[in-house]
């Protein structure tokens, strides 16, 4: 055998060192860290946008330095006493705080946008995947209460699975509470811009990211007021990919503009001139 | 009637008054006597059981296929009832139905969710689950109670919004959420009376009020018990258990403020009794439009929204 029909050996494949190399949690896609992180957390191969943390949200929307947090603690409780199969919420939460730092699914906050005094409300999905409970209405109608008496514009990112099971209705209860505070801020023309980031669903949708005077989504996140495993159930049929998708809710008329998020803040900057009397 | 797992000993002894009085056509007055002494055995255990039923219990009182239903209230309750139908935008949802009433002296507008009785007309209302379109009927009607400083008295009975992906498609999501902004700033009053099944967002979409009333076997929850069981428990068998664990009868509720005030139902539940439901309903509903009437529309506003402020429980 000669040298020349020698099979080459099969080299291989250099294992992607999990320092320098981020997997897209959508497509798979493997992306340099550094990349992933000046692109926002945004997949360049499929424009996933990342979940991001409160205060990698906070970071890229305001201006350096300017946010003041407000509410910040208040904390969860535990009104019913809740335990499931797995054990009590109350350990539940005390862990998920520790994990997170947070005290709740949403920090709220005053701060500048290109000069311009806001009120802001972000969800972590991290923390009991953004579920909407007692504090988190409560940071919510205190922050709404900011925004009216200092006439800043109110801008809410939500990020949720919807209402938090674990404090039963009385997470239910916090639906109207927070519209109620928005209708105050309606009455007296503060404006109110709602932002949503995957996923917004559930109650969450069906209440405060529903109604503000703007609707904004992130490229392909989640939005939707059932489960899609229940739709499924319900009507015996399997649903596309592009169902409840921000461009589907574009489409269908429930969102104002799609807004990636190396834009969002220039977008929010340009919508608020509008909207101050 | 339909009788319950744990109405047992109820059902035994109404074959045993239905076995007598088979047997005996004209019975002797022995056997009325005995007939009169399983009645009170009857109404003595039903008693006893209605006394103590647990949550899973009631949940199933509140289901029960004899249980009134919105078009029992308004038959039972209003001298006068004009239906008005659709939401001006797509349909005429039969989740959802509403029009002019008149309870007592009060002229309002009544809205509610529509389980339906027979098999067609539950088809026919998506059993009670509403769609956009209802929603956004109910806001219309709410909004023309406003206009016409009318009272609104919403009654509750529904699984939840109705979860199908043309509703996602016209926006359960934003139908609900509207009717929530809309009804916590609605000028004039709001008495909601929870009927039969509370569910989630469907319940609330109608849900804001000045006062919320709550028949003493009906549920309120954020989810139904078997979709909270296989969600936390990952088995939805475990309904019971969940159903303790979220706190959604009438009694739970009122210590958790969520609700003003409980309607006692009649002996046996609701079910067994109309007249009675109906008098006391009427009665109740009655008592709080005349209370609201007396009081301004903007302090009407003022304390809805501040009831609704203060609802939580955080630390």
């Amino acid at each position: 055998m000669g040298w020349f029909i020698k099979k080459q050996q099969p080299v291989a494949k250099p294992e992607p060192r999990e320092d320098i190399w981020i997997q897209c949690p959508s497509c798979k896609a493997h992306i340099f860290k550094d990349e992933w992180e000046k692109d926002l957390k945004v997949c360049k191969e499929c424009n996933y946008h990342e979940r991001l943390t409160w205060k990698e949200r906070v970071d890229i929307l305001l201006d350096p330095k300017s946010f003041k947090e407000i509410a910040s603690r208040i904390s969860f409780n535990d009104p019913l006493k809740f335990s499931d199969a797995k054990g009590s919420y109350a350990s539940k939460a005390a862990e998920n705080r520790g994990k997170t730092g947070l005290n709740e699914s949403i920090v709220t906050g005053t701060g500048k946008l290109h000069g311009v005094r806001v009120t802001v409300a972000v969800m972590d999905f991290r923390f009991l995947g953004g579920s909407l409970a007692s504090g988190t209405g409560e940071k919510f109608l205190q922050a709404g209460m900011f925004a009216l008496k200092h006439k800043q514009p109110f801008i809410v990112f939500s990020a949720s699975g919807g209402a938090r099971m674990h404090e039963g209705i009385i997470s239910l209860m916090q639906m109207p509470k927070t519209c109620a505070v928005l209708a105050r801020l309606r009455e007296a023309k503060v404006p109110y811009i709602s932002v949503m980031t995957d996923p917004t669903t559930g109650g969450v949708s069906a209440s405060y990211a529903m109604v503000g005077d703007i609707h904004i989504a992130e490229p392909r996140a989640l939005i939707g007021f059932a489960g899609r495993r229940v739709i499924e159930e319900t009507i015996k049929q399997k649903l596309p990919d592009s169902f409840q998708t921000a461009e589907y809710l574009l489409a269908h008329g429930f969102v104002d503009i799609i807004v990636a998020r190396k834009d969002m803040k220039d977008t929010l900057h340009r919508l608020m001139k509008y909207c101050s009397r | 009637m339909t009788n319950l797992d744990f109405e047992k000993p109820v059902s035994d002894i109404e074959s045993r008054i239905a076995d007598l009085k088979q047997m005996h056509p004209s019975p002797s007055s022995e056997i009325e006597a005995e007939i009169r002494k399983l009645k009170e055995d009857q109404i003595a255990n039903l008693k006893r059981i209605y006394a103590d039923l647990t949550p899973w219990q009631t949940v199933q009182v509140a289901r029960h296929p004899d249980r009134p239903l919105i078009r029992d209230f308004i038959a039972g309750v209003c001298s006068e009832f004009i239906e008005l139908h659709g939401d001006r935008l797509f349909g005429d949802d039969q989740g959802m139905i509403g029009g002019f009433a008149t309870i007592g002296k009060h002229r309002v507008v009544l809205i509610g969710h529509q389980k339906g009785r027979t098999l067609e007309e539950k088809i026919k209302c998506n059993f009670g689950q509403a769609c956009p379109e209802g929603y956004r009927k109910a806001l219309r009607l709410m909004k023309l109670a406003e206009k016409y400083h009318l009272p609104v008295v919403s009654l509750i009975d529904t699984p939840g919004a109705f979860p199908g992906a043309d509703a996602e498609e016209r926006g359960q999501a934003e139908a609900i959420a509207r009717n929530l902004m809309e009804m916590a700033a609605l000028h004039t009053p709001i008495v909601v009376i929870i009927t039969g099944e509370g569910g989630s967002g469907g319940a609330i979409g109608i849900g804001v009020g000045d006062t919320i009333l709550m028949l003493s076997h009906a549920v309120y929850s954020v989810i139904s018990p078997e979709g909270c069981a296989s969600i936390l428990w990952r088995d939805g068998t475990k309904a019971a258990e969940a159903a303790n664990a979220l706190k959604i009868t009438a009694k739970s509720l009122l210590s958790l403020k969520v609700i003003d005030e409980i309607i006692p139902e009649p002996v046996g539940g609701a079910h067994r009794d109309y007249p009675s439901t109906m008098k006391v309903v009427g009665k109740s509903i009655e008592r709080h439009l005349d209370k609201l009437s007396h009081t301004s529309t903007h302090k009407i506003v003022k304390r809805r929204f501040e009831k609704f402020a203060a609802m939580g429980r955080f630390k």
